[in-house]
C-alpha cells in the first residue's frame, strides 16, 4: 500500500523540537491526536486551527512544507476512499456541481480526509525530528515493555540490512532482464524473499551472538537523560493549544 | 601444563542445525596464563570451537569448562560470569560491530559491565588508543576500512578486560605495521590468550604452544616451534610456511 | 490496511485498543516459552522482515497490487505469540517514525494486521499440519493454506468494526462483498509469497521454523572413524514445548474473538449508523470497477445487500468458533496420540 518503508524521515537539526525528548514528543502527538479525532466533523473552523499549529510546530522544527507533503502518499488510499465515499455512500443526496452526491457520505469523506492528513502530518513532524535512538529510549521511558523495545531495536538494526540485501537482490534480478509484471512472477519475487530472510537471520544472529559475548543481557544501557519540566511545558503546548481550539468551537 | 586449567575442553562434537558436522570430539586444556595459537586448513572447525568457548554454539555433545565452570546453554548465571571472563574477537568485525559510531561501539561491552560516565570514556579511549584508532572514535564502523574495522573490533574485546581473550584470525587484512602492532598490544597483555591464525610466522611469534585442527579433530599439539618444524604433519593438513620462512632459523619463545 | 486516525469512532477505536493491549500482554507472557537468547534476534529479524517485504508490492490483477501483512508468515517462523510481537513493533514502529497509520488507531491496527492475521495464520497452519505426515515439508502447504485464509479473515473483521465504528453510510452487504472478493486476491498472493518464502527458509535452516519444531529427527553426530556417537544426554524439549503452546492458544485466540465478536455486536446494535439505509442500486459500478486503490477498495462493487448486520455477525462469530473447535479437536487429539506414543517409546 505505501512505499518508501526503509526511508527515515529524519531530518537532523537542532530546534527545540528537535531537542525535546522523544517521549514527550510522543505523547504530545497522542495527545493532539486524541484531541482532532475528538472533534466533531461539522466544526470546520476547529480543523483549519489545527493545521495552524501543525503549521507552526513545522516552522520552529524547520520542516519544510516539501517533506510533509512527499510523505503524506500513505494516505492515498485513503484519500481516494474518502473521495469515493460522497459518490457511493447511501442516504439524502445533494446537487455538486452536477453530480449528485450523498450528504452523509460527503461529512463522511471530510471527517476521514481532516482527521487522517492532520494525524499524519503530525506523525511526520515527531518522524522527522526524532532520531531512531532517541525513539527507542523514550520508548523505554514510557515503560514499554523491554521485550518490546528490544524487538524494535533488532529490527530497526537490521531493517537497513535487510532492505539493502533486498535492493541487491532486486537489482540483480532485473539486470538479468526479470520484471514483475503478474502473479506468476511472485514465485522469483518470494524465493528472493526466503533467501533474503535466511540471509539476512544468519548476520543477525552472529551480531547478537557478539554482543551477548560482550555482556549484552536484553537491554541497551540507557544513557540518555530525564525529561525536565521545562520539557514538560514545551511539549504539552501543541496538545493544550489544540484542547483550547476544541473547547472554544464547542462552546 | 603449570597450575589450574583456563580452559578444558572435552570429547567437543558438534554438528550445524543444516547437518553439517563440524567438530569430532575435541580435547584441549590450556592453563591460566598460557598463549596457544590455534592451527588449521580452511573449514577445519576453528571458528566452531571458539564459538563454544562462550556458550554461544551448543547442543552438541562433550563439555567446555571456563576456569572450572561448565558452559551449560540454560545455565544464564554462569553464562553471563562466562561470557565476562572470556573475550572473543570474531572472525569477521562486521560481526562484531553494530553500534552507529566507533566510539559507542567499544563502550557497548563495558556499559553492559555496569561501567558509566567518566570511568567507561576512559576505558573506551584506552582501548582504542591501543589499537591505534583514536581518531576514528566518531566515524560510523561500517565506513572504516576492513583493517581499521578489524583493529576497532580488537579493541571492543580489549575493553571488556577479559581474563582469557579469543582472537579468530586477528591478523587477516592488517598491514605489516598494524600487524607488528597488534603483536605489541597482545604480548603486553597478562592474560591467557588462544589465537586461531593462518599466520604461522605471527603464532611462532606470539605464542610458545601451538595446537592444530584438522577434519574437526586435534591432530598435533606441541611446542609452536616443534609444530612448524615438522614438514610431514604440515603437508597433510594444509599448513604452509611462507616462502623463505624457516622456523629454526627464529630462536624459540 | 494501515487505518489512519479518525477513520473509526472513539468508541470502537478504545475497544480495538484494549484487545490490541490484551492481545499484546497475553503475547508478552507467552512469548517467553518461545524465545530463548539465542532466537531473540530472529523476532527482531522478522520484524525487520516484515516491515521490509510490506514494501514488496505484488499485482493481483489489471493494474493494481497489494503487498504482504506477513502475519501468517510471522507465526509460522516465529511461532504466534512472539509474531503478535513482532507484528505490534511493526505497526508501531510505522506509525511513530513512517506516518503509516495513525496514533489513535494503533489499537485498530494491531488487532486487525497484529492479531488476527497471526492468530487465524497459525490456527489454521497447526490445524493443516494435523492431517500431514509429519516432516518439515509439510510446513509449506499449510503456512500457504495458514496465510490464505489469514488475509479474507482479516478484511472481515475489519468491515466488522467498520460496521460498528466506521464514520460513513455504506451498505454493509456490498462492503463485505467487495472487501472479501478484493482481499481474497491479496490472500492468494499472499499464500503464494509466504508458502514459497516458508519453502526457502524450511529448505535451508528448518531449524529456524517454529511451526517446523518437533517434525524434524534429532542429529547425528559421528566420530572421526565414521561411527554413530551415542545421542546427547539432554535432548531439545522442543516438541513439548510446540505441543503445550496449543491449547492456551487455541484458548487464547477463541477469548480474542469473543471479546471482538462482543464488542462489534455492542457497537454495531448501539451505533446502527451506516447500516439502517436499504441498499441500493446507486449506478457507481463502472466508476468505482475502474478505480484501484491499495489493498482497501470499493473496487468489484457486487449486490449483495439486506443481511442485517447482528445476524450476519453472530452468524460469521458463530462459524469461527465452529471451526476453531474442530481445529483445536483435530489438533488435541493428535497432539494427545503422540504424547502417548512418546511415553510409550520412553
Ligand atoms: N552456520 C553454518 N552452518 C552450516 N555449516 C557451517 C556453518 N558454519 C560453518 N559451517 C561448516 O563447518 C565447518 C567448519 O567451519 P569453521 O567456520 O569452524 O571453519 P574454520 O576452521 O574456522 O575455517 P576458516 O579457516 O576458513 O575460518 C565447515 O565445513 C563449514 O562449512
Ligand atoms: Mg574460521
Amino acid at each position: 500500500m505505501s512505499g518508501g518503508h526503509g526511508h527515515a524521515l529524519y531530518r537532523p537539526g537542532d530546534s527545540a523540537v528537535h531537542r525535546l525528548p522523544a517521549h514527550v514528543k510522543v505523547l504530545a502527538l497522542l495527545a493532539f491526536a486524541l484531541v482532532v479525532v475528538a472533534t466533531p466533523r461539522e466544526r470546520f473552523l476547529a480543523f483549519g486551527a489545527y493545521a495552524v499549529l501543525l503549521g507552526v510546530v513545522a516552522a520552529i522544527a524547520h520542516v519544510p512544507a516539501r517533506v510533509i507533503v512527499r510523505r503524506m502518499v500513505v494516505e492515498l488510499p485513503f484519500v481516494a476512499f474518502a473521495l469515493l465515499l460522497p459518490v457511493v455512500s447511501q442516504g439524502p443526496r445533494v446537487d455538486v456541481l452536477g453530480l449528485s452526491l450523498s450528504e452523509h457520505g460527503l461529512l463522511t469523506g471530510w471527517n476521514i480526509l481532516a482527521k487522517g492528513t492532520l494525524g499524519v502530518v503530525a506523525s511526520i513532524l515527531l518522524a522527522a525530528t526524532t532520531d531512531v535512538r532517541s525513539l527507542l529510549a523514550g520508548l523505554r521511558r514510557l515503560k514499554v515493555p523491554d521485550r518490546l523495545v528490544e524487538i524494535a531495536s533488532f529490527m530497526i538494526r537490521y531493517a537497513d540490512v535487510v532492505t539493502g540485501d533486498m535492493r541487491r537482490m532486486r537489482i540483480a534480478r532485473e539486470s538479468r532482464g526479470f520484471e514483475a509484471r503478474h502473479l506468476g512472477h511472485a514465485r522469483v519475487v518470494a524465493q528472493g524473499a526466503g533467501a533474503l530472510f535466511v540471509r539476512s537471520y544468519e548476520r543477525g544472529e552472529r551480531v547478537h551472538l557478539a554482543m551477548l559475548s560482550r555482556g549484552y543481557a536484553g537491554s541497551m544501557p540507557l544513557t540518555t537523560s530525564a525529561a525536565s519540566r521545562a520539557d514538560w511545558l514545551r511539549g504539552a503546548a501543541l496538545p493544550l493549544a489544540a484542547a483550547v481550539v476544541l473547547t472554544a468551537v464547542m462552546l | 601444563m603449570s597450575g589450574d586449567a583456563s580452559l578444558e575442553v572435552s570429547g567437543l562434537a558438534f554438528a550445524y542445525a543444516d547437518g553439517h558436522q563440524a567438530l569430532f570430539g575435541v580435547d584441549l586444556t590450556i592453563g591460566r596464563g598460557e598463549r596457544v595459537a590455534l592451527l588449521g586448513p580452511n573449514g577445519a572447525g576453528k571458528t566452531t570451537l571458539v564459538l563454544h568457548l562462550n556458550g554461544i554454539l551448543s547442543g552438541g555433545i562433550g563439555t567446555v569448562r571456563v576456569g572450572g565452570m561448565e558452559v551449560r546453554p540454560g545455565d544464564r548465571e554462569t553464562l553471563r560470569e562466562i561470557r565476562r571472563r572470556v573475550g572473543i574477537v570474531f572472525q569477521d568485525p562486521d560481526d562484531q560491530l553494530f553500534m552507529p559510531t566507533v566510539r559507542d561501539d567499544v563502550a557497548f561491552g563495558p556499559a553492559n559491565l555496569g561501567l558509566r560516565g567518566p570511568e567507561l570514556d576512559q576505558r573506551v579511549a584506552e582501548a582504542l588508543a591501543a589499537v591505534g584508532m583514536t581518531e576514528v572514535a566518531d566515524r560510523p564502523p561500517h565506513h572504516l576500512s576492513f583493517g581499521q574495522r578489524r583493529r576497532v573490533a580488537v579493541a571492543t574485546v580489549l575493553a571488556m578486560r577479559p581474563e582469557i581473550l579469543v582472537l579468530d584470525e586477528p591478523t587477516s587484512n592488517l598491514d605489516p605495521a598494524s600487524r607488528r602492532e597488534l603483536y605489541e598490544v597482545l604480548d603486553a597483555l597478562d592474560v591467557t590468550q588462544l589465537v586461531v591464525t593462518h599466520d604461522l610466522p605471527f603464532a611462532l611469534q606470539l605464542c610458545p604452544r601451538s595446537i592444530v585442527l584438522s577434519g574437526g579433530a586435534v591432530v598435533a599439539d606441541g611446542a609452536t616451534g616443534d609444530v612448524l618444524a615438522d614438514e610431514a604433519l604440515l603437508a597433510a593438513h594444509r599448513l604452509e610456511l611462507p616462502y623463505g620462512f624457516d622456523p629454526r632459523s627464529v630462536a624459540p619463545r | 490496511m494501515h487505518v489512519p486516525d479518525g477513520f473509526l469512532n472513539a468508541p470502537t477505536s478504545v475497544a480495538t485498543g484494549a484487545v490490541a493491549a490484551a492481545g499484546v500482554a497475553v503475547a508478552l507472557r507467552k512469548a517467553h516459552d518461545e524465545l530463548d537468547e539465542r532466537t531473540a534476534p530472529l523476532a527482531g529479524l522478522t520484524a525487520a522482515f516484515v516491515f521490509a517485504v510490506q514494501m514488496l508490492n505484488f499485482p493481483v490483477g489489471v493494474g493494481t497490487s497489494g503487498h504482504l501483512m506477513g502475519g501468517a508468515l510471522a507465526a509460522v517462523l516465529v511461532g504466534p505469540w512472539t509474531a503478535v510481537l513482532c507484528l505490534s513493533v511493526v505497526l508501531l514502529v510505522q506509525g511513530l517514525l513512517f506516518a503509516d497509520g495513525g496514533l489513535t488507531a494503533l489499537g485498530t491496527n494491531i488487532s486487525l494486521i497484529g492479531i488476527t492475521t497471526v492468530v487465524v495464520g497459525w490456527v489454521v497452519t497447526r490445524a493443516v499440519l494435523a492431517v500431514l505426515p509429519k516432516r518439515p515439508a509439510s510446513v509449506v502447504p499449510a503456512s500457504t493454506v495458514g496465510a490464505l485464509v489469514s488475509v479474507p479473515v482479516a478484511a472481515l473483521v475489519f468491515v466488522l468494526l467498520f460496521a460498528a465504528g466506521g464514520e460513513a453510510s455504506l451498505s454493509f452487504g456490498t462492503l463485505t462483498a467487495s472487501m472479501l472478493g478484493w482481499h481474497t486476491l491479496i490472500g492468494i498472493g499472499e499464500a503464494v509469497i509466504t508458502g514459497l518464502t516458508v519453502s526457502a527458509v524450511v529448505a535451508v535452516r528448518p531449524d529456524l521454523v517454529y511451526a517446523a519444531r518437533g517434525t524434524r529427527a534429532p542429529l547425528q553426530l559421528k566420530r572421526p572413524d565414521g561411527t554413530l556417537m551415542p545421542a546427547p544426554a539432554s535432548p531439545e524439549p522442543e516438541p513439548a514445548a510446540a505441543r503445550a503452546s496449543v491449547r492456551p492458544l487455541l484458548i487464547g485466540g477463541g477469548l480474542v474473538a469473543l471479546a471482538l465478536a462482543g464488542i462489534v455486536s455492542f457497537f454495531a446494535s448501539a451505533n446502527p449508523d451506516g447500516l439502517e439505509y436499504v441498499a441500493e442500486d446507486n449506478g457507481f459500478l463502472e466508476t468505482a470497477r475502474d478505480h484501484a486503490f491499495g489493498d482497501f477498495a470499493l473496487a468489484d462493487y457486487g449486490e449483495v445487500g439486506g443481511i442485517p448486520v447482528g445476524l450476519a455477525g453472530v452468524l460469521g462469530v458463530a462459524v469461527v468458533l465452529a471451526i476453531g473447535a474442530v481445529m483445536f479437536w483435530l489438533v488435541r487429539s493428535r497432539s494427545a496420540a503422540q504424547a502417548e506414543l512418546e511415553d510409550v517409546v520412553r
